[in-house]
């Protein structure tokens, strides 16, 4: 059964506004008295994610779902997609250009921390078509 | 040490979070790549950097970030200051390179994070 479940879209043409959706997200958890170190994680791998759908791919969407034993979150976008999934986990592998690294990003450390910061990942992508991310922190 | 020593120890200007200061700070994290900042859990942590875009602000809330110190004498703009404000981050700016400023801070003995 699920507790809650929330949903937010990701704008893809304002960087300024990048990281509402996981803010919205973590004070919602803050909230409902979810303990730190949950909410941290949760909150990370949100992050970089919400990062990942707007420098790579326009924006997207973002929704979190709580039940029982796990926190689900699955970010999702219609973008260019990942042609190497595995080589696109690796600490380092970045093909963001220099106009994002001067904004801080591109280290290629975004899906090692959403791999790190969860219990389960889950990357589907289709060249093209869009990129979908499914991640679980469980409760304890 | 509190966030009032950092800004002591660095000569800094407090641009907000006044009701911050006597706050303390266990560990600090000193980069402009904000993936590498989340890449390492920290315990009330400051963050110094060089950017000064609102992402600086969203990954400090991210992480719990009580402070962020922006170095080489730059400021951020108000909208920034005023993000941080409403999430209860106190945000400094010190004329300090990052280089000086995390060198003082270890000297006074402020660590670093620990990898997960
Ligand atoms: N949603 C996405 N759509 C298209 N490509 C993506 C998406 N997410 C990640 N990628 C690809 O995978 C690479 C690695 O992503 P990762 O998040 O690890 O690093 P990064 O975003 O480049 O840098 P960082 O996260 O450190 O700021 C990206 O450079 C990009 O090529
Ligand atoms: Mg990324």
């Amino acid at each position: 059964m699920n507790i809650l479940e929330l949903k937010y879209t990701i704008p893809g043409d304002d960087f300024t506004r990048a990281g509402e959706a996981s803010s919205a997200i973590k004070r919602k958890l803050k909230q409902m008295g979810f303990p730190p170190d949950l909410i941290r994680n949760v909150s990370i791998a949100t992050y970089e994610g919400e990062i990942n759908s707007v420098i790579h791919a326009n924006g997207g969407s973002v929704s979190v779902s709580i039940d029982d034993e796990a926190v689900t979150i699955v970010i999702e976008d219609t973008g260019k997609g990942i042609p190497d999934i595995e080589k696109a986990m690796q600490e380092g592998f970045s093909t963001a250009p220099d106009s994002v690294r001067s904004l801080g990003f591109g280290a290629g450390m975004g899906l090692p921390n959403m791999k790190k910061y969860t219990d389960e990942i889950h990357v589907e992508s289709q060249v093209g078509k869009g990129t979908k991310v499914t991640m679980k922190c469980r409760m304890t | 040490m509190t966030i009032r020593d950092i800004s002591k120890l660095l000569n800094c200007k407090v641009l907000g979070g006044d009701d911050n200061l006597e706050h303390t700070v266990h560990t600090a994290c000193g980069s402009d790549l904000m993936s590498d900042v989340l890449a390492f859990v920290k315990d009330q942590a400051v963050l110094l950097t060089g950017l000064l875009n609102p992402q600086v602000v969203r990954t400090a809330e991210m992480m719990d970030i009580v402070c962020i110190v922006f170095v080489r004498g730059k400021t951020p703009s108000d909208e920034v200051v005023k993000l941080a404000n409403e999430r209860n981050i106190a945000t400094l700016s010190t004329t300090c390179s990052m280089f000086e400023a995390c060198g003082r801070l270890y000297a006074d003995g402020l660590r670093g994070g620990v990898l997960v």
